[in-house]
């Protein structure tokens, strides 16, 4: 596709735009000064400081353990679910639910955290318990709000779907549970994979709700970002900021790279046949 | 193949950061654990060569006392946070720092209990000038950890000498565009306060009204309401005049532009702060909360904190140390251990007390008219 000089340009505007506050932070993590605002010279100083901080590291294995198994379990839940509403016969209640799901999605962070963190203290008092909230409330909290992302995502491919297939796979012998393994995960796995992949990244990227619903010694990293605020955020948060966006980075590099063989493999095959 | 890939990577970066960040390993069934609440960035915790007061209590308990301690640190970004954390009753701690005016109504709400004295020896340590204060008079709940002055930071290379006077330097239309004032209300209405000699806890609405006349006649020449913001509007020079804590001053010297030349003064009258150690009634250890205050007020970790917070201590064996005197340097002391006739005194009259109900409707509303208008 033939690109104009001005639409060239302006995609590249566009991309300053999106990432000169990263390009900013990157530079500014190898200043040897405290400031954000002034910079004297560069060293490594502020990564020395961040791998020393022991508090930092354990709310960022924290963060990373919290998202990966949100965003596990709410993948699993969910795409059991978007199967489930989408076998319904009557399309009323597949609406309804589809309704009751998206709720956690559209309503402000601050209600779901608050809801969650009185239902889970309410729970809590009826254990008798001194302290109701723990790494497994977050978690259940992170699932919750995880869940309407991972439907969503996954619902359409399944429509998308021919119903025929699991149909046929059953025809030729296989149990329903085998035939959904064989025949349909494979045409909903692209939403599988996204829904997982946002659920990951809602999870590592949330705030208030992980805010209300924490627990005694579980501090996830934005929380501890957001309570450094009152005297001043130290170099090492940019440090660690730098850190995670060039590992996000390879990740994606090295998945696309892949998905490139993979993609490329099946066409081949696809080919022959 | 993707999503194995994927899902490998992920794993072995969370267990590599397992590896090297995760300090306690397994619970030990007879391991004790200690909940502390406190301010972020408020206490020694190792990071440039500090010393790590954590680290180093779970060793001493360990070595006096024969048992494994786990110090679970939280921490908080204002008193608001912590209060409805604590009075939703979701989470329960041993220790917390709280500000003077929230000790008073954590007090009224019975939310703390009273400390054993004999269990914290080391509270001799604390100067006289601290007790009967009018959080806690009879010095049952708490005990100061650090307090603070509010001064006015201004950039010499801008302003002259003659103007850097009382709170009108804030006013002075001569460096409009370039003052900073606080972006809440109660420090807002109270710099106009201290500003006119209104009592800065006055339930009189004529009193708040005026305050929001001066507020609003100074609106037109500040640059922006701040707060965190201040340290590099003032670093870079982009601001000239701002006011914010005595040890605040010393972190924005530190890092301050080659073309900034950040001085520092006290207006009279001005506001004081004490933060305070203080064990909440969720607490689940009651002797080891007291042994963990105890610890905070001995030599090494109050000097430690004093050195990392910059804020003032009111501990005798912090501003008489001789090492610590000299790290801080004479003018670092004379600006954070001002000359005070009588430090209670003046706090009494001149600290934030808790207001009531309809004052706090009232400010609420004015503030927003300020900020609306």
């Amino acid at each position: 596709m033939r690109t104009s000089m001005f639409s060239r340009l302006w995609t590249v505007i566009i991309f300053i735009y999106l990432f000169a506050p990263i390009a900013i932070l990157i530079v500014f993590s190898f200043n040897a000064a405290k400031s954000l605002s002034v910079f004297s010279a560069p060293s490594l100083k502020w990564y020395r400081e961040l791998f020393r901080d022991d508090v930092t590291l354990a709310s960022l294995k924290n963060t990373l353990l919290l998202a990966v198994s949100a965003s596990i379990v709410s993948t699993v839940m969910g795409t059991a679910a978007a199967v489930g509403i989408n076998k319904l016969r009557r399309r009323w209640l597949a609406a309804a639910l589809d309704t009751v799901t998206n709720i956690p999605m559209v309503n402000p962070d601050i209600i779901t955290g608050i809801s969650l963190m009185l239902m889970f203290v309410f729970v809590g008092r009826l254990f008798g318990l001194a302290t109701s909230l723990s790494f497994w409330t977050m978690l259940l909290a992170h699932i919750t709000f995880c869940l309407p992302y991972v439907i969503l995502q996954v619902l359409p491919k399944l429509r998308q779907m021919d119903p025929a297939l699991p149909e046929a796979a059953m025809d030729l012998g296989c149990t329903p549970l085998r035939a959904f393994f064989k025949a349909e995960l494979p045409e909903i796995m692209p939403g599988v994979i996204t829904g997982m992949i946002m659920a990951f990244t809602l999870s590592l990227d949330d705030f208030v709700i992980s805010y209300f619903t924490q627990g005694n010694g579980f501090q996830t990293l934005p929380i501890r970002i957001y309570n450094m605020t009152k005297k001043t955020v130290t170099p090492k948060m940019y440090a660690l900021a730098t850190i995670i966006f060039f590992v996000i980075l390879t990740l994606l590099l090295i998945t696309n790279l892949i998905g490139d063989e993979d993609g490329a493999k099946r066409r081949r095959s696809k080919k022959r046949v | 193949m993707k999503k194995i890939v994927s899902v490998t990577v992920a794993l072995c970066l969370i267990f590599s950061l397992a590896a090297c960040g995760g300090s306690s390993g397994a619970a030990d069934a007879k391991r004790l654990t200690l909940n502390v609440y406190n301010w972020g960035e408020y206490i020694s915790d190792g990071s440039e060569d500090s010393m790590n007061v954590i680290k180093e209590f779970e060793a001493w308990y360990q070595e006096n006392y024969g048992t494994a301690v786990h110090v679970n640190y939280d921490t908080y970004a204002s008193n608001e946070d912590m209060y409805a954390k604590l009075k939703s009753g979701a989470v329960s701690y041993d220790v917390v720092i709280p500000s003077d005016y929230m000790i008073a109504r954590m007090v009224d709400e019975d939310m703390l209990l009273p400390l054993n004295w004999e269990n914290i020896p080391n509270s001799e340590y604390i100067s006289d000038d601290f007790r009967s204060l009018y959080y806690d008079p009879d010095d049952v709940y708490s005990i100061p950890y650090t307090y603070g002055i509010v001064g006015i930071i201004y950039d010499a290379n801008v302003v002259d000498e003659e103007d850097a006077v009382g709170w009108d330097l804030m006013w002075n239309p001569k460096y409009a565009g370039n003052i900073l004032q606080f972006n809440n209300p109660r420090d807002a209405f109270g710099t106009a306060m201290y500003k006119r000699g209104i009592d800065v806890n006055t339930t009189d609405p004529a009193d708040w009204q005026a305050a929001l006349d001066e507020l609003t006649a100074q609106r037109p020449i500040i640059k922006s309401w701040v707060m965190d913001e201040i340290y590099n509007l003032m670093e870079s020079g982009e601001a000239a005049i701002g006011a914010y804590y005595a040890g605040d001053y010393f972190i924005m010297l530190d890092a301050q532009a080659d073309s900034v030349d950040l001085r520092f003064y006290y207006p009279e009258p001005t506001n004081y702060f004490v933060d305070a150690m203080c064990i909440p009634s969720s607490c689940q250890n009651k002797e080891l909360a007291e042994a963990f205050i105890n610890y905070m007020l001995s030599e090494e970790p109050a000097i430690a904190n004093a050195e990392y917070i910059y804020y003032a201590s009111p501990n005798r064996l912090v501003y008489e140390s001789e090492d610590y005197i000299e790290e801080m340097g004479e003018e670092a002391m004379e600006i954070l251990y001002p000359d005070l006739e009588s430090f209670q005194d003046a706090y009494n009259t001149y600290a934030y007390r808790n207001l009531d109900r309809e004052t706090l409707d009232l400010l609420s509303t004015l503030w927003e008219t300020l900020k609306v208008s």
